[in-house]
Parts: structure tokens; sequence; C-alpha cells
């Protein structure tokens, strides 16, 4: 095959990826599941059907290679994934999995399709060798779905103060539980005194760590900054069409400028926030990952308040209750732009990098951030 | 659900490699002392350095070579525009031309006047203006009262414009004058002139901005006669024409690199080891910028492949406007110091202070932010 077919041949793959994806979050996500699993009205559901219908299409594996078992898609095409189910409130952590299991076989691990949690960075675990392979002490905290996952991935350092990447199955003791604002599960688990096989303890790969910056961390920011392109995209699509459906004073919102000027301000927000997120996902697996994902966390942590906001203002009291589907979009926005480091977190970082480069080296930075040469 | 049409590849290899000899030829120039990039801005009329720009075959990138141009892709034009106002370079007196004049009479221009300009405008040596506002026609362009009347082989003008940029440097005005009736859209009835400054019948008054800058006038034409020839575009076509032009005007990176400078002395102000209120600020200004880069570029693409995305260039104006506009705001709150034009050897209350006062005209130039925020509420469906 020449490379052009080849990439036709790839393009056709990712369309059909994409479209069944699209398809079963259709099909399963009623009102009355996504109802189930919010957990800010008690406790959330599992709904292993849909996560079971998931992992039959091979969908966990989206962004791990062929060669290694998965489907190959390109990271672009992941992230729309990744975005769609962002847009649908998809409450499972196929996000989670789909990064993390390239992630992991990025390391050289064997990856499965079992539904994988990422361990965001806060409170570090420790890893001591031990006859079984390797003890752990410390603990996961505000792991997403992490009593319902049979796997995780954190960072953690040794007595050397050397990072590893560490799988955890079966990863055991609850310790708390508690809902973000989109009433998805966020739990604290109990690590001190498990051990795990030396297979289970791997180097993560440079592209995906920085100095300061986990691998898990950095991944699970870009993947809520893909989601968060989707619940913008929902929460933007949302105002237009509630703005033209609306009447007041005899005619629709839409036709009222103030109004027409929230969403095109709205749509500078999504339209920033998507370009971000679009570079983030052309450098996975890239030297250029950890900036551009600190570049995609801070635009779409940014852009979340304001649309959030917006949304809202458009949507009058209807949009302020439970029954209107809105806030499925939004209470997810102010929840994702503070996971996995708050955008002002990663603002911080890129700052700190700028300054110490020095103001001659930022034009070249953000040319070689952008794909070129610099 | 809406999508723009924005994507994230990279341009293509052949307008990368354009950046290393414009940086060249940048460098060349900053060290010759030609100019000093925190002092100057894209809009700084210097006919000296257009020439050498010219000679160095940095303008009229995208004309075909028949008319002296490069018969480069709009891309390869893209990194040198980007790359120029990333230096500061003083860029005013081919900007227009190299921008939307010299592409405009390129598709609608006489034989003649593209024989006649568009050479000197690749050499840099033929400077223009954008005769489109008048005193009652600012944001409503379509109330242009200025008025051509056919004699003969001539057209004769009369009426004035205002705000006109550089009108007392520039070689030529294309200005949009009324010859008929404007219709029930309003949009009939006007139609494009390449206007030669130097022929009689044209007074131009200058108009001081808030830095005492002497940089747009006003522009008055009494019985002034332009040949049928310079005229662009059919009779009665010149709205069609202003909003293609305006296409271009509003999505280049000149719509948010314009206090670029002050950015890079802001960097070098607060040092290697900022505190966390001036890391987090600028890291939040430098996530702006870089999804700007990435939205420009993808318009720049869009454009090269004769897509005209009107709300996709609406949207890089009204978030770039934002950006630029928030800069010396924010960067006023770093690093405590009292701005000023005329302090000398330090760059950073110098930057902020130009910044400061040249601020209010970038939601105001090419289109204000209210009437960019309509296009793009057009283009959303809802109006
Ligand atoms: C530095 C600078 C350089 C310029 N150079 C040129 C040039 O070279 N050639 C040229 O032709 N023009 C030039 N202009 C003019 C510029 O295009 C106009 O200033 C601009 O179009 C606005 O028109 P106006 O100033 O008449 O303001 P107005 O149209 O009177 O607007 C005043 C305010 O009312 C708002 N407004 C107006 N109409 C509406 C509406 N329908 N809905 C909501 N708000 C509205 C505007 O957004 C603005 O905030 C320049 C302007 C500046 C500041």
């Amino acid at each position: 095959m020449s490379r052009t077919d080849h990439a036709e041949a790839g393009d056709a793959v990712d369309g059909i990826v994409l479209d069944q994806v699209e398809r079963l979050l259709a099909q399963h996500l009623t009102p009355a599941l996504l109802a189930a699993c919010d957990g800010a009205a008690g406790a959330a559901a599992w709904p292993a059907d849909l996560w079971a219908a998931l992992a039959e299409s091979g969908l966990p594996l989206a962004l791990v290679p062929e060669a290694e078992g998965g489907i190959g898609l390109t990271a672009t095409t992941a992230a729309q994934l990744i975005r769609r189910c962002g847009r649908a409130a998809l409450p499972l952590p196929l996000p989670e999995t789909v990064a993390g299991a390239a992630l992991w076989a990025a390391a050289g691990g064997q990856a499965g399709d079992d539904a994988l949690s990422l361990v965001p960075g806060g409170s570090p675990v420790r890893i001591a060798p031990h006859a079984d392979g390797f003890v752990l002490d410390g603990r996961a905290a505000q792991v997403p779905w992490g009593g319902s996952v049979p796997a995780l991935l954190l960072d953690a350092v040794d007595a050397a103060g050397v990072p590893h990447l560490v799988r955890v199955t079966a990863p055991g003791t609850l310790r708390d539980t508690h809902h973000d604002l989109a009433g998805e599960p966020r739990d604290t688990l109990d690590l001190t005194g498990r051990t795990v096989p030396a297979d289970d303890v791997r180097t993560a790969p440079g592209w995906a760590a920085e100095a300061g910056v986990p691998s898990v961390d950095s991944v699970g920011a870009w993947v809520r900054a893909q989601q968060m392109v989707g619940a913008l995209e929902t929460c933007l699509g949302s105002a237009l069409d509630h703005a033209q459906e609306r009447q007041q004073f005899g005619r629709p919102l839409a036709k009222f400028q103030a109004i027409q000027h929230m969403l095109a301000e709205a749509a500078g927000h999504v339209a920033a926030a998507t370009a971000a997120a679009d570079l983030a996902a052309a450098c996975w697996s890239d030297p250029r990952f950890v900036l551009a994902t600190a570049v995609a966390k801070a635009r779409c942590g940014e852009a979340a308040g304001h649309v959030a906001a917006i949304g809202h203002q458009i949507h009058g009291a209807m949009g302020f209750t439970q029954e209107h589907p809105l806030h499925r979009a939004t209470r997810r926005l102010w929840s994702w732009r503070d996971e996995f480091g708050s955008d002002a977190l990663w603002q911080e970082r890129i700052g700190r990098a700028v300054c110490a480069g020095g103001g001659a080296a930022l034009w070249p930075m953000l040319v070689r951030l952008r794909g070129g040469a610099g | 659900m809406h999508s723009f049409r924005f994507s994230a590849e990279p341009l293509p290899p052949e307008a990368e490699a354009a950046r290393a000899s414009v940086r060249a030829f940048l460098d060349a120039e900053r060290a010759a002392g030609h100019f000093v990039p925190h002092r100057t801005s894209w809009t700084t009329f210097d006919a000296a350095f257009s020439r050498r720009a010219g000679a160095a075959g940095l303008i009229g990138l995208t004309l075909p070579e028949a008319y002296g141009g490069h018969g480069r892709s709009g891309l390869v034009r893209f990194v040198v525009t980007e790359e120029m106002l990333a230096a500061g370079a003083p860029c005013g007196a081919h900007w227009i031309a190299d921008r939307q004049s010299g592409p405009q009479i390129l598709r609608h221009g006489t034989e003649a006047a593209k024989r006649a300009i568009l050479p000197r405008i690749c050499r840099g040596d033929c400077a223009f203006g954008i005769g489109m506002s008048e005193p009652n026609s600012g944001s409503d362009l379509a109330a242009v009262r200025t008025r051509a009347v056919r004699d003969g082989d001539d057209w004769v003008i009369n009426g004035s414009k205002i705000w006109t940029t550089n009108a007392h440097q520039v070689d030529y005005l294309l200005a949009l004058v009324r010859t008929g009736e404007p219709g029930p859209d309003r949009h009939g009835g006007l139609t494009q002139f390449i206007v030669d400054m130097a022929a009689p019948g044209v007074t131009v008054r200058p108009i001081l901005d808030l830095s005492g800058h002497h940089e747009f006038n006003e522009v008055f034409f009494t019985d002034y006669r332009v040949p049928d020839a310079m005229r662009v575009g059919a009779e009665g076509a010149g709205w069609g024409l202003v909003t293609e032009e305006l296409a271009f005007e509003r999505s280049g990176p000149d719509r948010f690199l314009s206090d670029y400078r002050l950015l890079v002395e802001l960097v070098d102000r607060i040092g290697p080891e900022p505190d966390r209120f001036q890391a987090v600020e600028t890291g939040r200004m430098v996530a702006q910028l870089t999804a700007l880069l990435g939205m420009s570029a993808s318009v720049a693409r869009l454009l090269d492949q004769g897509v005209v995305p009107g709300v996709e260039a609406a949207l890089v104006k009204d978030v770039g406007n934002g950006f630029e506009r928030a800069v010396p705001e924010i960067a006023r709150r770093l690093v405590p110091v009292e701005p000023s034009l005329t302090v000398q050897g330090d760059a950073f209350r110098e930057a902020l202070g130009g910044v400061t006062l040249r601020a209010p005209s970038f939601t105001l130039r090419g289109g204000t932010r209210e009437v960019l925020r309509g296009v793009i509420a057009r283009g959303l469906g809802l109006r």
C-alpha cells in the first residue's frame, strides 16, 4: 500500500470508530441512566452493561498501537473520541482508560481492556523493593471511579527519589468516597502495604513526564482538556438552540444584540480552547507533549468558567434546574477544570518555563509548539 | 453541533523554511540599529525599511512573478508576517499594500493598474491607505457619502474620508465611494477606486492620536479626477470587494501581536524567578497566545485553499483583540512601574507606556469588537 492509501484506510477506520462511539453513547445514555450514575443524588451507579459494550468494541485500547493489540487510532482521532464522551457526559472512565492504556503501552507494559483509572499526583506514593516485586506506601486520592475500576496507574517515587510509573490491579481498600460537582465518584484508596509485581513498575516514557510534572498528571490533564472541549461544545450548542427557540418580548432571544454578543464571546472561548486542545492532541508522544498539554489544560480551564456562565445566563431559570440537561455539561466543566492540576497550576508551570527562558526564547518556543522548527 | 473549521496541522515545510531567511533579515536590521523593537510597531511608517524588505524579497510574496511578485503561497507570507510582528519591525509603509490592496488590485484591477502598481508594491516602494471610513460612516460602512461622478474617461470625486492611516505618506488610497443608489439592502451603488495622492484635488489634515502621534488623517476630495482605468471591480460592486478584503484584514496575526514586544519586555523584566502571581499570569497569557497562533494559522490555511472563512476570521480578531487589550493591563499588575514615553533606557516602561496609549485602537480598527460579534453571531445562525 502506498502512503496515501494507508492514510486513507486509517481515516476510514477512524471514522468508523467515532461513529461507533457516537451510536453506543446515544443508545445507552438515557436520562434515567445518567440520573442513576449521578452521585449528587446518592450513590453513583456503575453502568456495567455500557462498559461491556464499549469494551466489546475494543475502545479501551483505541490509542494502543495495532501491533500491541489495540485499534491504533491516531492521537488526534482518540482526542475526538474523548471529546464525544465529554459531549455526552459519559459517566465512565473510558477517556482515562484510552489514554492510560496507551501510556502504559508506551512504557512497555501490556495493556488490557479493563477499565483503568489515573491517580492525580497530589499526594505522592512511595515504592520500595520487596520479595514479590515492590511494596507501596501512601494513598491514592481523588481517583476517578477508583472504587470501581480493576486497575489504576500512578506515579510513585523510590527511596532515591526516582519516579516510576506503577500499575496497581485490584486496588482494594476504599478509605473515602466523595463525588465531584457532577456527581462522578472520586475515591481515595489506601495503598500502604500493597505489593505489585516487578512487571507492573516501569519507567514512564520521557515525553509524558518533565521535571516536576509526573506522567500520569500530564496524561490526566490531557484527557480532561479533551473532555472539556466536548462539554464546551454541548454547552454552547445548547445555548444556541435555546436562544433560537425561546421567545421573549415577541421574538426569539437570538434576535437581541446582548444575547448575540454573549454567544459570540462564548464561541470565541470555545474556538480558542479547541485550538489549544487540538495542538495538545497533535503532540501526543512528542517531546512537546507536556508543554502543549499545559497550554490546553490552562486554556480549556479558563474557557470552562466563561462558557458555563454564559450558558446559564442564556438558559435563564430553566437552566438552573436538574430537569434541563445543561447541568450535565456545566457541572462537569466546573469539576474537570480543577482536576489533574487546575488551570492556575498549569499556567504557573508555563509561566515559570517562559520566565526561565527569557523574552527572546518565547517566540521560538511558540513556533515550535505549533509544529514549526522554532 | 456547530463546528469551526480550525485544525492543528503544522504549516507546510516551504513556509517553515522561509522563517530562517526572514529572521536573518530582521537580525541584520536590528543589528544595524534600523529599528528598536519596543519603540516601533507594525503600523510604524518607515519607507526605507520597506524598501529593504522589498529588496530582500519579503513583500508581494503571493503576487505573480509577472508583476514583480514571488508566486509563493499565502502560508509563506503568513510566516514572514508573524516573524515581522514578533520582531516589532516597522512595517507601516508596506503593510496595507502587501496585505490587502495589492491582492485586491490583482483580483479586480485593470491590466493598466496592475502593471503600474504591483511591481512597485513588491519592491516595497509603494504605500497604500484604506479609504473606507467617513465622519458619518464608521461601523455603518454602507452610509458612505463621498461621491464619484462619471465624466468621459474619468470620474470626479467629491467628499471626505477620515481616520485614514498614513494618508499623509502613502502613494495611493483604495477608496470606497458612492457611484449610485444604495438599493433596498443598502449595499448597492458603491465602487472602489485607486486614488493617486499626488494628483491635484486632494488635501490631507492630520489628526493626532492619544500618544501625540500623527498616524491618521482626514482626507478631502475637491473635484478630484481619477481615470476609469483606476476603478477596481465593476461599478457598484464595492460592497462585495470590501467585505472580501476585510476577511484578509481581520484574521491575521496582526490582530493579536500588536503588543507582543511588551510581553517580551515583561518576561525579561520579571526575570528567571517569577513569584507565583507573575508565573500564573504570564502562563495564562502565553496559553491564550498559543491558542490564537493555532487559530490564525488555520485561517491562513483556509484562505490559501480559497475558502473565505468569515466567522473564523472574525473569531480570531475578537479573541485576539481581547488578548491584546489585556496584555498591558496584566503587565502593569505584575511589575509596578510608572509607564512613560519619554523615559529612556527602561524598555519595559517605554513599551508599557506606548501600548497603553495605543490599546484603545485595537478593538476599533478593522471593525469594532461589537461589529465583529455581530458577524460571529450571523455565522452562528443567530441573525
Ligand atoms: C488606529 C485606527 C486606524 C484606522 N485606520 C483606518 C483606515 O486606514 N481607513 C479607514 O477607512 N478607517 C480607519 N479606521 C477607522 C475604523 O475602521 C473605525 O473607527 C471603525 O470602523 C469604527 O467606526 P467609528 O470610529 O465611526 O465608530 P462608530 O461606528 O461610531 O462606533 C462607536 C461605538 O459604537 C459601537 N457601535 C456602532 N454601531 C453599532 C451597532 N450596530 N451595534 C453595536 N455597537 C455599535 C461601536 O462598536 C463602537 O464601540 C481606523 C481606526 C483606528 C482607531
